[in-house]
């Protein structure tokens, strides 16, 4: 995310995203607002690109349901790029039974929404931040990069 | 106090600061009476002005960065108080609308109508200052005198006769991009 010159993240946490959000937390070159609700971090990274900056807001996929609204009558309507860094939970290798049913909704949501998901596997998370920044900013719409239990189990 | 006139009080107050307007009515009326290129008009996203207001404001340390909210839209994001308590600087003022209902579709009661104070819940969340007014000059000086905080302007319901904003999503983005 600092490769690509991120400047304000917003997060709702996710236990996969522990440490990912320490680490931004301590970052200072980074500013990070943890916020109430994930729409409520749509709204704010929306404003940081009004004032300039690069916004990314990190969730759990639950949080998608919370913000589709926000995601298309803010993102997509003014065509506001947004790096969209998910926990994807509710797949394969699931223990929480709640978790299963926004996992399967998680990518047909978002493919209805017209928003890109890039799914990297171990290793590719760089390439497919890197990636999915240049095509929020050339598509002027939100990316969403799902990360799954594979993906962290690999960590 | 009519909205439309508290909001041209709020616009007159801002100088050359940066405006993020509510959805619906506020943003029509914000267009009749102060339509200038540093306005932001919310066109969806109910609720999430306040939100929009602090994201621009962290952004944008070098300007002031003023919100119009209303009640119905701050009760649907209550949580952004606190995380405007928590991270907003001194360049960030919420002015919140209160006229107790939600006008632009069909002013059905909001919770603000049973007697529920946004500014206690306002200051309870940790914002200071947080000031009360139901007059467009003490408006109007609310907003010249305060950097940030909240203000709650105790509003008639009612909408003024005002037609929808004549600017597409796009135009109103980019002409705001251009002009900070």
């Amino acid at each position: 995310m600092k490769k690509i010159g991120i400047g304000i993240v917003t997060s709702v946490p996710c236990v996969n995203l522990t440490d990912l959000i320490a680490l931004i937390e301590a970052d200072t070159s980074i500013r990070h607002l943890a916020v109430s609700r994930e729409e409520e971090g749509v709204g704010i990274c929306a404003g940081a690109y009004l004032g300039g900056m690069k916004p990314a807001l990190l969730m759990q996929n639950s949080g998608l349901g919370n913000s589709i609204n926000a995601l298309a009558s803010l993102d997509l309507l003014y065509g506001i790029p947004l790096l969209i860094i998910v926990s994807h939970r509710g797949v394969e290798g699931e223990e929480v039974s709640a978790q299963v049913p926004m996992g399967l909704l998680t990518e047909p949501l978002l493919r209805s929404m017209g928003i890109p998901a890039i799914k990297p596997g171990p290793g590719e998370a760089e390439q497919a931040i890197v990636g999915g920044w240049s095509r929020s900013i050339g598509e002027r719409k939100p990316v969403a990069i799902l990360l799954d239990n594979a993906f962290w189990r690999s960590q | 106090m009519r909205r439309i006139d508290a909001i041209r009080a709020v616009a007159e107050a801002a100088g050359d600061g940066l405006i993020v307007c509510n959805l619906g009515f506020p943003s029509r009326e914000l267009f009749r009476v102060a339509d200038r290129d540093r306005n932001f008009y919310m066109l969806g996203s109910m609720g999430l002005a306040s939100s929009i207001g602090l994201g621009l404001a962290i952004a944008r340390e070098d300007r002031r960065v003023i919100a119009i909210d209303g009640d119905g839209s701050i009760l649907m994001n209550l949580g952004s108080l606190t995380t405007i308590s928590a991270k907003a600087r001194g360049n960030y003022l919420l002015v919140i609308m209160d006229n107790g209902v939600y006008g632009s579709t069909g002013c059905q009661p909001s919770a603000s109508s049973c007697g529920i104070k946004l500014s206690e819940l306002a200051k309870a969340a940790g914002i200071a200052p947080v000031r009360r007014t139901s007059s467009v000059s003490h408006l109007h000086k609310l907003v010249k005198e305060m950097p940030s905080g909240a203000i709650v302007a105790e509003v008639e319901a009612g909408n003024a006769d005002v037609p929808l904003v004549p600017m597409g999503p796009r135009d109103i983005i980019s002409r705001f991009a251009k002009a900070i």
